[in-house]
């Protein structure tokens, strides 16, 4: 086994910013292991190789061009998106290529279409929505959340000479520092596929608000119980002068626009600077789309809800007693 | 024609848990169990294919668990599913999704579905694994985070849309059969009436064993993983600054941080 392959993320011609997180959470761990004295600086196992799969995959090299990246590797494949099968035959045929003993990927809508069945069928070490990558007493260990984020669950992969980590999105710090990297190439064998990509389509705004603009929003979640509640909580949000927005389960049950959604398949809040949560209990995809805000105040009734991990300010209490108490001062 | 839907029955954690002695697991006495969120989507889909399907449709809701995992696949019968099936061995502790997706893919080959659907993710745990790797195993073309499908039994392809990152879709053509998962919010579970929870009880759950699936009890539990579980951790408490008092008080507090972002003195 030799050294770290990274598989870059692209769509419609962008590069995903993930895929330079991936690259920082490699860069980290071999440096983690080169402080610790378990490696040697120039220890093959710790070098750094980032792949790209696209269809003109050159045009990715300038943006993955960081420092800590050791090799670039350009995989052209036949289809312009991603393919489950192209994807999958691809990675497959790098990997017996390279034969790396870890292969960083992003927790992402794509690799939820490949990485699992590529592991399944390949036999190799496994775990997704990784967030910490670490070694211990010589053997390789992801930490991961489980039952709802509430504990940290730490996996580790015996007699897996190869193991795939899925990483999650927004918690490796990218390099930002250029670099110019040796660039190589790498012709996976043709394969037929099953799936044929089509258009993309952007989910239409149903109304004129747009999330990833607004400065100030107050989002509701499950914890409104009801729909007959929405208006309640839309006034509130035009007394203080917030955009209403939602968690993933008010947008699904219908009771306000998806475009209204915050979160890891709805909006980002971008410039948002101050983010009020009424009712949201945190799930990870919705922090996705809001953690980064710099004030954030979470009003839940339950005090365990994991929105109070990101919250500066978090207030436990019935988010109807509260919103009607804040009503009076608007 | 025939849907095979595999369900999870998933945990949360009483307000106050332990861990297991060993340090792995949480103490089962602290869990509540209830069937996963998306799976109730995926299921409402298969029953809604079948409804509008002109041949008559099966639809099968297969998940692997103990006993009380009948809970929830009586929870399926309720809501339309035409038979369940469990499938357990005590060797079964201890697998990891790659695992289950082995017994679920020996079910598949077993009763020959036409389409498989599982959902995106399981609540408690979040792999977002189990469905993909059951394709994997069985050779059969997939696609994950199906948002809308238009499919009909017998159709030689089906056209989805996958929900992307950002609030993109993208529109996808899959061969049939295929594993597709499901993304809740696809369509609008319905409730099950006390007439179909009645009938629901009624019926009888298949179960099947290891070696009725023809494996090994070291194709499950962590022989038959891509990952073990080494240790589970309490992470350090939330960063949040309490804002203790009444709501009024409470209230009051979050108003002044809004004016203060607002730049209007409180």
């Amino acid at each position: 086994m030799s050294g770290i392959l990274v598989i870059a993320e692209q769509r419609r011609g962008q590069l995903r910013p993930v895929s330079l997180e991936l690259i920082g959470a490699a860069t980290g761990f071999a440096a983690a292991q080169r402080a610790a004295g378990a490696a040697a600086p120039d220890d093959a196992d710790l070098r750094v190789a980032v792949a790209v799969l696209a269809k003109d995959p050159a045009a990715f090299v300038p943006a993955l061009s960081v420092s800590g990246v050791d090799e670039i590797v350009t995989v052209p494949v036949a289809t312009p998106e991603f393919d489950p099968d192209t994807f999958e035959s691809a990675i497959a045929a790098l990997i017996d290529a390279r034969r790396p003993g870890l292969v960083l990927i992003a927790h992402s809508v794509d690799s939820f279409g490949y990485a699992a069945a590529l592991a399944a069928a390949r036999g190799f070490g496994f775990a997704t929505d990784v967030f910490k990558i670490e070694r211990i007493d010589g053997a390789l260990v992801a930490t991961r959340g489980g039952y709802g984020q509430k504990v940290n669950v730490e996996v580790d992969f015996p007699g897996r000479d190869t193991v795939v980590l899925a990483v999650r999105a927004n918690t490796f710090k990218p390099p930002d520092t250029p670099a110019a990297p040796l660039v190589t190439s790498f012709t996976p064998p043709a394969v037929s596929t099953r799936t044929v990509g089509g258009e993309f389509v952007e989910i239409a705004a149903a109304d004129a608000v747009d999330m990833t603009t607004a400065e100030f929003i107050l989002s509701i979640g499950r914890g409104i119980g009801e729909e007959s509640k929405i208006p309640e909580f839309r006034a509130l949000a035009d007394a203080v002068g917030a955009t209403l927005g939602c968690s993933r389960p008010i947008a699904d049950a219908g009771w306000l626009p998806k475009s209204r959604q915050v979160g890891q398949s709805g909006k980002t809040a971008s410039a948002c600077k101050l983010y009020i949560a009424m009712g949201v209990s945190g799930a990870i995809q919705h922090l996705a789309g809001m953690k980064h805000v710099s004030t954030i105040v979470a009003v839940n009734s339950d005090a365990e809800a994991s929105i109070f991990g990101v919250a500066t300010y978090g207030i436990v209490g019935d988010i109807f007693d509260i919103a009607a108490e804040l009503r009076r001062h608007f | 024609m025939k849907i095979l839907v595999a369900v999870k029955q998933v945990s949360t954690l009483e307000e106050d848990f332990e861990i297991r002695a060993d340090g792995r697991d949480i103490d089962p006495d602290f869990l509540i169990h209830d069937l996963n969120e998306w799976d109730d989507f995926s299921l409402e889909e298969a029953v809604k294919i079948k409804e509008a399907a002109g041949a008559p449709v099966e639809v099968l809701a297969v998940s692997v668990g103990p006993d009380e995992v009948d809970e929830s696949l009586r929870k399926c019968l309720a809501k339309g599913a035409d038979r369940a099936l469990r499938i357990w061995d005590d060797a079964v502790l201890g697998s990891d999704p790659i695992a289950i997706a082995r017994i679920l893919a020996a079910v598949a080959r077993r009763e020959q579905p036409d389409m498989l659907f599982a959902g995106v993710q399981s609540s408690d745990q979040a792999f977002a694994s189990t469905g993909i790797a059951t394709a994997g195993f069985l050779g059969w073309p997939h696609a994950a985070v199906v948002a809308n499908l238009r499919y009909a039994p017998g159709d030689k392809t089906a056209v989805l849309r996958r929900e992307l990152e950002g609030g993109v879709l993208q529109e996808v053509t899959i061969q049939c059969p295929a594993v597709l998962t499901i993304q809740a919010g696809i369509n609008t579970p319905r409730y099950a009436s006390l007439r179909s929870i009645k009938q629901a009880a009624a019926k009888t759950i298949e179960v099947l064993s290891l070696s009725d699936l023809n494996l090994a009890t070291t194709d499950v539990g962590e022989a038959g993983s891509l990952s073990r579980v080494r240790r589970m951790l309490v992470p350090p408490k939330s960063r949040a600054a309490l804002i203790e008092g009444s709501a009024a008080e409470q209230a009051r507090k979050l108003a002044d941080i809004i004016r203060e972002f607002k730049g209007v003195a409180p």
